[in-house]
């Protein structure tokens, strides 16, 4: 019975996943598109939350993962004659190779997860302002790498050329692989014991859990579900270094902290909340009307909002609109 | 004599000096508010920016010298007490990652603005230019903002150590930053210290934004950004819980950035960051309290 009840912490998340895709299957094409954003998007938040939610140490570095992740499955997928009009110097292991959708997607998240235990290993021993500032200079590090090493990418052009396979279809079950991937993790043991170094790092210390080793496996597994996400994001719109890099970071950030950083389900309704917040924005950005007021933001409004919205949530309610709690229909039995 | 081998000569090293001097001025600034608050001010960029801003309006206006520093000093000083009564209070309490989280947003909250407000491209702050002209100095041509830099960030370290040492206001700060709840138990008064640890850091980022302003003309949202990001990874070398290796810390990192920028060819400096950034995480690694502290810090139960 506990454990049919302990489902309702995974149905919860992922039925408002599937609502938001049926709500995206019946909106015109033009608005589709910022359901399968705001779908990727909820993947990258729940990556972040497998390891900053679980552990409470920040991570500014999650989105090197997520570039990663989208250069190895962006190398791969695009067709072998038009690699060498948009990436001239790619190194020759890489130029005669292209592979599927889904074969693209599995080695980012490969990428991205292995990528994260080697960063991991030294870096997992540092907790609070240190980890903050060290994963910030990875993310520096992986931008400045993928700027300018062209032969792993296009450098500073654009991804031009990806099959736009990340449609809304795959968007939701992405989004939903990452949602089970994250609710296995935190319902494990190895979950419940960095929730506790969470909580009480001596005592749980004391108790004989290793704090380096529990941090170090939700680094990989968030690693690798950003790499996974990278993957999707790359296959949804052309990016270039400067997509994955300061800006992705901040609303992802604001995304999870908006919903409530110690929850899957906080992970994903900060996600989907603030997407549509954005979206919504964007939208009257362009200008629309609104209960018969015609509304017409200038350009730039939608960062001051969410930059706001964070800033209040931080201040006011620093767990997050969910309160950092699972989602429950039904309360546990005692 | 000249570092040939390395291809280094006067005015590029007098430019990393000088780099590192205005360096050396945001750590102070970012120094100061951590000590009192152990905040790390993310947005100081940001006040920097809108010091810049304030002096494109001023010369596109027309307005003298004098009264466009003038402008940079009056909104900087308005926005880090604004930021300090809007922001920083509240969250006075909560853990160092969450209010550095905090002012991260502030940072993109800030940009926003001045990108709505001036638009992406800009506007340009000329009223200072004369001082990008070279001296000569023996037989060397130095240009006189390297020299007004160095000199400005030497004045204004001094006056700031003079205030520390010399007078109560200044022991007050110091003993604020070694140790809050104390130093509160003995009387001193918390928001007097940390209102004057604000417009300290205020009055520093004004005084940079005159100094950036000169050496790089166009005046964009994203306006000393990467130099807070680069001065932030220096705090943290020299080390953050004292203004000296701070200081140090920030004056090295802007020294070797400047230094290794003018030397080494574009296919090389290109990579700069990546190295100071990874210098930064064996540094956090190897001794996690700063590169020129000693002792260290143990957490006990």
């Amino acid at each position: 019975m506990r454990r049919v009840l302990a489902l309702q912490e995974l149905l919860g998340p992922a039925a408002v996943v599937v609502i938001a895709a049926l709500l995206g299957a019946v909106v015109s094409t033009s608005n589709e598109a910022y359901f399968t954003d705001a779908l990727v998007k909820v993947a990258i938040v729940v990556a972040l939350y497998v390891f900053i939610g679980n552990s409470g140490v920040l991570s500014f570095g999650h989105i090197s993962f997520v570039a990663l992740g989208a250069w190895a499955a962006g190398v791969l997928s695009v067709p072998v004659s038009e690699k060498p009009a948009i990436m001239p110097n790619l190194a020759h292991a890489l130029r005669d190779r292209t592979t599927g959708n889904l074969s693209s997607l599995l080695i980012a998240a490969l990428v991205g997860g292995v990528c994260a235990l080697f960063v991991g290993l030294p870096l997992m021993r540092l907790s609070g302002l240190a980890a903050g500032i060290a994963t910030f200079g990875v993310l520096e590090i992986t931008h400045n790498l993928l700027r300018y090493e062209e032969k792993v990418g296009p450098g500073l052009n654009t991804f031009s050329s990806v099959p736009e396979t990340t449609t809304l279809r795959q968007a939701t079950f992405g989004a939903l692989v990452a949602v089970v991937v994250a609710y296995v993790y935190a319902r494990s043991r190895y979950g419940r014991i960095l929730r506790a170094t969470r909580e009480d790092a001596a005592a749980a210390r004391a108790v004989g859990a290793s704090v380096y080793r529990q941090r170090l496996i939700a680094f990989t597994i968030s690693g690798l579900v950003a790499g996974f996400a990278g993957g999707l994001y790359v296959h949804l719109l052309p990016l270039n270094t400067e997509s994955v890099y300061l800006d992705l970071t901040f609303i992802t950030l604001a995304m999870l902290v908006i919903g409530g950083a110690t929850s899957l389900w906080g992970a994903v309704v900060g996600a989907l909340a603030v997407s549509a917040l954005d979206s919504y924005l964007a939208v009257a950005e362009n200008g629309t009307s609104l209960f018969g007021w015609h509304i017409d933001l200038p350009a730039g409004t939608r960062v001051i909002v969410v930059g706001v919205l964070m800033a209040a949530v931080l201040i006011l309610r620093p767990t997050g609109l969910t309160g950092g709690r699972e989602f429950r229909l039904w309360p546990r039995p005692a | 004599m000249t570092l040939a081998f390395l291809n280094i000569d006067w005015q590029t090293l007098a430019d990393a000096t000088a780099l590192g001097s205005i360096y050396a001025l945001m750590a102070v600034g970012i120094g100061l508010v951590f000590g009192v608050l152990r905040l790390v001010n993310f947005a100081y960029g940001q006040l920097v920016m809108a010091g810049a801003f304030a002096l494109a309006l001023a010369s596109q206006w027309g307005w003298p010298v004098w009264a466009g520093i003038l402008l940079c000093f009056a909104s900087v000083l308005v926005l880090s007490v604004l930021m300090d009564r809007l922001v920083f209070r509240p969250l006075r309490g909560q853990s160092p990652a969450v209010m550095l989280v905090a002012t991260f947003a502030i940072a993109f909250l800030l940009q926003s603005i001045a990108l709505l407000w001036f638009g992406p491209l800009g506007k340009i702050a000329s009223s200072l230019a004369y001082l990008n002209r070279p001296v000569t100095i023996g037989s060397v041509d130095i240009r006189k903002i390297t020299i007004v830099a160095i000199v400005v960030a030497v004045v204004c370290l001094l006056a700031l150590s003079l205030l520390l040492e010399r007078t109560t206001i200044g022991l007050h700060m110091r003993s604020a930053a070694l140790d809050f709840q104390t130093a509160r138990m003995l009387g001193v008064r918390a928001d007097r210290v940390i209102g004057l640890a604000v417009l300290l850091s205020g009055a520093l980022a004004a005084v940079v934004a005159v100094m950036l302003t000169v050496q790089s003309p166009l005046v964009t949202p994203d306006f000393a950004l990467r130099d807070t990001i680069i001065v932030l990874a220096g705090v943290v070398l020299g080390g953050m819980n004292r203004l000296i290796p701070a200081t140090l810390g920030g004056f090295a990192i802007g020294f070797a950035t400047g230094l290794l920028g003018g030397a080494l060819p574009t296919n090389q400096s290109q990579y700069i960051p990546s190295f100071v950034f990874g210098a930064v995480i064996l540094v956090l690694l190897v001794r996690p309290s700063g590169l020129f502290m000693r002792g260290r810090v143990v957490e006990r139960v």
